[in-house]
């Protein structure tokens, strides 16, 4: 069994990917501000690319617009060298309360998935919970299987790049 | 820390598997045929005596009968969940005269193992870039609050 006392040591930085059943998976992580800090770096077009694609990934952002209310739509294009056409991710927000949770629905298709994220504030730490549910597990494969391709050998890079940035 | 046991386990688990993987990429190519096998190990993983019966499996081959009494089981009990682990391809068996012989089937652990380590690289990255970004806004902030104070 896994020791409690390591167990709590290395939570902080500790990304922790679970299958939650056929339909869904969830990553947990724990943030070292407030939630109100860690909620606006996903609510604002502007911070929110600066960390959603790991940059290594070698794609650039064509345009990113988020009308972040409950309601309102959000609409990503993302270029890569190896595509032909740009890459476009659109939904919409089901439920925006600040600081506390966002919920998206992925309209692509009728296979979209529906994201939630969920800000626990905590004696000024923040635990983050993403939540993504699929209609089938087909869609839950699929999504998977494209998301994970071709990028471990990238984070390496990524570290360099954000070491340097710091 | 809300964490299902699963990802206890597992991790408990794939610490002794971890060895075992020689060439991800090769197990990463062959995504699109165990990803509908990975249905099957995730339904028999999420019993809490199926993962004992793995853990002890860990440890040493083990026949229905000894499991049986382990885990305070009837023979029939115990013969349903390492069939369904066996279906999984988390568990061998093989009989050998009147005994049925348990011990994992590693393989299937490998690929399990890889799944979960591979989401968790792209996830970490992720967050990794977030906290840096989050880290940021906060000594921003803290910077402007005590421009105000002044």
């Amino acid at each position: 069994m896994p020791n409690a006392k390591e167990d709590s040591a290395a939570v902080m930085n500790r990304t922790v990917v679970e299958r939650k059943s056929d339909f869904e998976f969830v990553v947990t992580r724990t943030f070292n501000a407030p939630a109100r800090i860690v909620f606006e770096a996903w609510s604002k077009p502007e911070l929110f690319t600066r960390w959603w694609i790991p940059k290594s990934v070698g794609m650039s952002l064509v345009s990113c617009d988020m009308d972040i209310r409950t309601g309102g739509t959000y609409r990503l294009v993302f270029s890569h060298p190896d595509f032909d056409q740009p890459m476009a991710f659109f939904g919409t927000y089901k439920e925006v309360t600040p600081h506390k949770r966002l919920v998206w629905m992925n309209e692509e298709s009728d296979q979209g998935a529906v994201t939630t994220v969920t800000f626990e504030e905590n004696d000024g730490k923040t635990l983050l919970t993403f939540h993504e549910r699929y209609p089938t597990k087909e869609a839950l494969d699929e999504a998977l299987a494209g998301s994970a391709e071709g990028l471990p050998e990238q984070f390496a890079q990524l570290d360099e790049l954000l070491a340097a940035g710091s | 820390m809300p964490r299902a046991s699963l990802s206890l386990r597992t991790i408990s688990i794939r610490s002794v598997v971890r060895l075992q993987i020689t060439d991800a990429r090769s197990t990463v190519n062959h995504m699109v045929h165990y990803q509908a096998r990975l249905d099957a190990t995730f339904a028999a993983l999420s019993d809490v005596t199926r993962r004992g019966v793995l853990e002890q499996l860990g440890a040493s081959d083990a026949s229905i009968t000894d499991l049986a009494e382990k885990f305070h089981m009837t023979l029939t009990g115990m013969k349903k969940h390492v069939s369904i682990l066996e279906q999984a391809g988390l568990v061998t068996t093989e009989k050998v005269g009147r005994t049925r012989t348990c011990k994992l089937g590693l393989r299937r652990l490998e690929e399990e193992a890889a799944w979960i380590e591979k989401h968790r690289q792209l996830w970490s990255a992720r967050f990794d870039a977030l906290d840096e970004l989050v880290e940021q806004l906060k000594r921003k902030e803290k910077t402007n609050a005590q421009r105000k104070r002044r």
